[in-house]
């Protein structure tokens, strides 16, 4: 419970105390201090009024202390005096506002300066609040490896001095993509395995990005796109088993999930979004409607293929071709297509060929895909589309 | 803070430039303030690493790092922080495309004037 609240606050209370110190590790000693003391004393003395301000200004407290303490042993460096100068003017009240530096913070974490899985490892540290155990977990890397990753990066930030800021205006598309791109493969990484929920922890790290930048239409268009595919969560699978959209229970779609993705994708849209997240968020949306308007899917496929340039996209955009003019316009538009190395290419490949009648060049395309299957309910849902082809004439 | 721009350069694709002779966009570039001082180097060819080898001074011909790129010059500037000296290595870059630059932060530096 306490954790809950906890969580909530700890990326808002890490990122303005690194702000004021300047240094990600100190600020998080000192954080992991203040919690400390407030897990012991909230639950007998009541929690603060202002429980972030009081977070923050313990953090703070505590980490002046340290300051003074290593300054008077070490005979620290100008840097410390300025700091401590700063300090005494200011009021050290609990109940004072505290600029939010959530924004801030996140940008130096997802700064392409840094390796992309220190980055990520970074961002659910300070921002999500998991502990370095709980990353290690999520990426299934030993423990000793995570915090080597996360403390080369933190060292990195303070070294070369990354800054800790929003970027200037000529550089904050490409580098809030960064940070968009960071979100989105927590969550991607999250569909994989349940070991710590990270399709959740992107979606609550996309709800903060949209609080903080609110006319940026492509994060609206992020969050509404993780909304939607997180919303059909509890229907994917079926007794362990992988269940196509046409063929899922629509009951466990959680619906007050779909109406805020379609809130967010208004808003994205009110604010001219036409970036590739929101365009992936329209054609979720409309595969979650009843009756599937294939045209219009086909047509947002064609634009995302035109934003992303990506062979991946003409495989969707194949699919929906099949349901408008049929499976032998959607295989023609499959060839040649660098993909090889790519499940679904071989999967979406395979179905055409079956709904062609063309069963042995089917076989071989879904044992391809099967090759390529690299979770249990994948293999075995390729296993049974095996299975049901016609068997090979007596002798092949 | 001080960054070094360490500017690798391609040997097949570095057109051989004489002393004096710079490429003009990156000649006004390095005359800029916050350029606290530059060198060029001679081609790789010319180096001669001194090592250690049995506890005696080994001296061998070529550089340290034996690889197709070589280090080309040498750019100390002053920024606020690394995206300012990312970006100047940026633009020069762009001005010379066959050249890669790493940067560094620099730890410490004395510079005794020219």
């Amino acid at each position: 419970m306490l954790e809950d609240v906890f969580r909530d606050h700890w990326g808002r209370v890490l990122a303005t105390l690194v702000g004021f110190l300047g240094d990600i590790e100190l600020a998080e000693d000192a954080a992991q201090e203040a919690f400390a003391l407030a897990a012991e004393r909230w639950p007998r003395d009541g929690q603060p009024a202002n429980p972030t301000g009081w977070l923050i200004t313990t953090a703070r407290n505590r980490a002046i202390d340290r300051i003074r303490r290593e300054r008077t042993l070490l005979a620290k460096t100008e840097q410390l005096e300025r700091e401590r100068r700063d300090l005494s003017q200011e009021p050290m009240d609990a109940t004072a506002a505290f600029p939010d530096e959530r924004l801030e913070l996140i940008f130096t974490c997802c700064h392409p300066a840094l390796a992309l899985e220190a980055q990520v490892g970074l961002t659910l540290r300070t921002l999500g609040g998991l502990s370095t155990e709980e990353v290690a977990r999520a990426f299934i890397v030993p423990f000793e490896t995570m915090s080597k990753r996360l403390a080369r990066a933190k060292h990195k930030i303070r070294d070369a001095n990354i800054p800790f800021a929003v970027p200037p205006e000529h550089v904050l598309p490409e580098r809030l993509d960064a940070v968009l791109a960071v979100v989105y493969l927590i969550f991607n990484e999250g569909w994989g395995g349940g070991r710590v929920d990270l399709a959740a922890e992107a979606i609550r790290l996309a709800r903060s990005l949209v609080e903080l930048m609110p006319d940026e239409a492509e994060a609206a268009g992020l969050l509404a796109l993780m909304l939607l595919n997180d919303s059909r969560r509890a229907a994917r699978f079926r007794g362990g088993e992988l269940v196509l959209l046409d063929e899922q229970d629509r009951s466990l779609w959680d619906e007050a999930q779909i109406a805020e993705a379609r809130q967010t994708l208004e808003r994205s849209l009110a604010l001219r979004g036409a970036g590739p997240y929101l365009v992936q968020a329209a054609i979720a949306d409309l595969h979650t409607q009843e009756r599937r308007d294939w045209d219009q899917i086909a047509v947002l496929y064609r634009r995302l293929e035109a934003l992303t340039g990506s062979p991946i996209v003409t495989v969707n955009r194949a699919v929906a071709l099949a349901e408008i003019e049929g499976p032998a316009a959607a295989l023609a538009l499959l060839d040649d297509l660098p993909l090889d190395s790519y499940l679904y290419f071989h999967s979406t490949r395979a179905d055409f060929l079956r709904r062609l009648g063309r069963d042995e060049e089917a076989r071989a395309a879904y044992a391809r895909a099967r090759q390529l299957a690299e979770t249990e309910p994948e293999r075995r849902f390729l296993e049974s589309r095996l299975n049901d082809l016609t068997p090979p004439a007596a002798g092949c | 803070m001080k960054y070094a721009l360490l500017a690798y350069s391609d040997p097949d694709s570095a057109r051989e430039r004489r002393p004096g002779e710079m490429h003009p966009g990156i000649a006004a570039v390095l005359e800029r303030p916050n350029v606290s001082g530059w060198m060029r180097l001679q081609p790789a060819e010319s180096a001669t690493t001194v090592s250690l080898a049995a506890r005696k001074t080994l001296l061998t011909d070529g550089p340290f790092v034996d690889s197709k790129e070589f280090l080309g010059g040498l750019i100390v500037v002053e920024a606020d922080n690394l995206d300012g000296a990312l970006a100047l290595a940026a633009e020069l870059q762009e001005l010379d495309l066959t050249v890669a630059i790493e940067v560094r932060p620099v730890l410490e530096q004395v510079h005794r004037g020219a």
